[in-house]
């Protein structure tokens, strides 16, 4: 047969295709579940490492087993609020963390956001929050612990998609997620959410706010819008929170000087 | 099997015939997952898989191949490999699949690959082409190797992850090269080893 006529060409490009498409839906369909268990395992690992745990993780011989067991050990709730603040019931908060671009993307009265309840050894109570929003290049995201005072900053952890790597990148260091410990998001009862301010020590004595990355301007610029609108979505629950604890044996608690490093 | 003809096609590209250092190819990624050393060691291993079976696979096809769209069946051989390899990493070193990121969906465009196939594959049987491929694939994998290791240790000071440099060293005033961590420094790296191996390889050295 001619092997240059457009008949041998077409059929021979069909079969092709068509022997191609097979093996990569059997691969995809094989792999999915390994796949999709990974992800679980990053996300919780990222909850766990926002509130200073699961630390050994690269230690460990099977680290999918060491997170799901430290994630169950100190996860103790996790629930579903809404635009409003009140809990949504039924809801999985695990699975919005797939969601959160449309979650944020919608009007606030239509916005379902995930919280996560953890509680340390020592009792202490942090509320993981899931912030979503945009570097210089792609999407950035992360978790925010919020002491039990609901205004006090816990631990951060920030991821990205890709940001420049040494630059914009850098918000994923320790060095930089380091500095939101103990920041406030509140003034009096005034929200202020964290900026991030350029220079260094530019941010020294400031209770709301902690240094950029240098030579990532855009994406720390990034990292404060994303805090700034993603705590005001969250704003109608924080607020309730805030108000039901506004008694003074509470704010004994709140205002103990525990910080994430030394509860491990 | 072995014979001295297929085994020079496999020690070749390791030294006189290197992809990066003698043809400058693939230099793209060379520069960008060789900051650590495993993810360049993954890299290392999923192009070489990509090139020994796209070799194969092309040899084995170059029969029947219509000549009008050789480049194209080539790219469709070739992206499967390299999305089968993706998926796999997915699934089984999943932290460093995210650390090469879109770096393994790059190896489709990685010249070696495409630029084996053409010039060796398709004119040849598929034992050869299969040597030829592993030789080309370990070639480009040693000097990302040999430039991870460096940039890991002095940028890092560890090694596959683990401290090698220790402690009391930064005490005593040492700090890491941050330098080392960068694309550009990766780029003199490999300059540095193309100096070397020239200087011990005279022939090599254009007139």
């Amino acid at each position: 047969m001619n092997k240059n006529s457009n008949t041998y060409i077409i059929i021979y490009a069909s079969v092709m295709i068509v022997i191609v498409a097979v093996l990569l839906s059997v691969a995809a369909m094989a792999l999915k579940s390994r796949q999709q268990a990974n992800i679980v395992v990053e996300k919780q690992g990222a909850i766990l490492s926002t509130i200073g745990l699961g630390g050994d993780a690269d230690k460990v011989k099977d680290k999918t087993e060491y997170i799901k067991q430290e994630y169950a050990k100190y996860i103790i709730d996790s629930y579903v609020v809404d635009g409003e603040g009140n809990r949504v019931q039924g809801a999985e908060a695990f699975g919005l963390l797939d969601k959160l671009k449309e979650q944020y993307a919608k009007p606030q009265s239509e916005r379902q956001l995930p919280v996560f309840v953890a509680r340390l050894d020592d009792g202490t109570v942090l509320n993981v929050l899931a912030v979503y929003g945009t570097g210089l290049w792609g999407p950035i995201w992360g978790y925010i612990a919020l002491g039990d005072d609901w205004k006090t900053v816990r631990g951060v952890v920030f991821d990205h998609q890709g940001e420049t790597p040494g630059l914009g990148a850098e918000i994923t260091s320790a060095a930089f997620s380091g500095q939101f410990v103990g920041k406030t998001i509140f003034e009096a009862e005034q929200f202020t959410g964290i900026s991030v301010l350029k220079g260094s020590g530019a941010s020294a004595g400031n209770d709301h706010a902690v240094d950029a990355v240098s030579g990532g301007t855009i994406t720390s610029r990034g990292v404060e819008s994303m805090l700034y609108s993603c705590l005001e979505a969250y704003l109608p629950l924080i607020r309730r929170q805030r108000a039901e604890q506004a008694q003074p044996e509470l704010q004994q608690v709140s205002i103990t000087d525990l910080t994430v490093e030394n509860n491990e | 099997m072995f014979s001295t003809k297929n085994l020079k096609l496999l020690w070749g590209p390791l030294n006189m015939n290197n992809p990066v250092i003698v043809q400058i190819l693939g230099i793209c990624s060379a520069l960008a997952v060789t900051a650590k050393l495993k993810p360049a060691f993954v890299m290392a291993v999923s192009v070489t898989v990509v090139t020994a079976f796209s070799n194969l696979v092309m040899s084995l096809l170059r029969k029947g191949l219509p000549n009008r769209i050789r480049i194209i069946v080539q790219l469709v051989v070739i992206a499967t490999l390299v999305i089968l390899v993706d998926q796999v990493l997915k699934a089984y070193v999943y932290d460093v699949s995210k650390q090469l990121s879109v770096f393994v969906g790059l190896i489709i465009t990685n010249c070696i690959i495409m630029g084996r196939v053409e010039a060796f594959a398709l004119s040849n049987k598929p034992w050869p082409s299969f040597l030829d491929g592993i030789g080309n694939g370990a070639g480009y994998g040693l000097i990302l190797i040999v430039v991870a290791f460096v940039r890991e240790l002095f940028g890092s000071g560890t090694l596959w992850g683990y401290r090698i440099i220790p402690e009391s060293a930064y005490l005593h005033g040492y700090a890491n090269n941050s330098l080392m961590l960068l694309p550009p420094m990766a780029l003199v790296i490999v300059g540095v080893i193309i100096w070397i191996h020239r200087s011990k390889n005279r022939d090599l050295i254009e007139k």
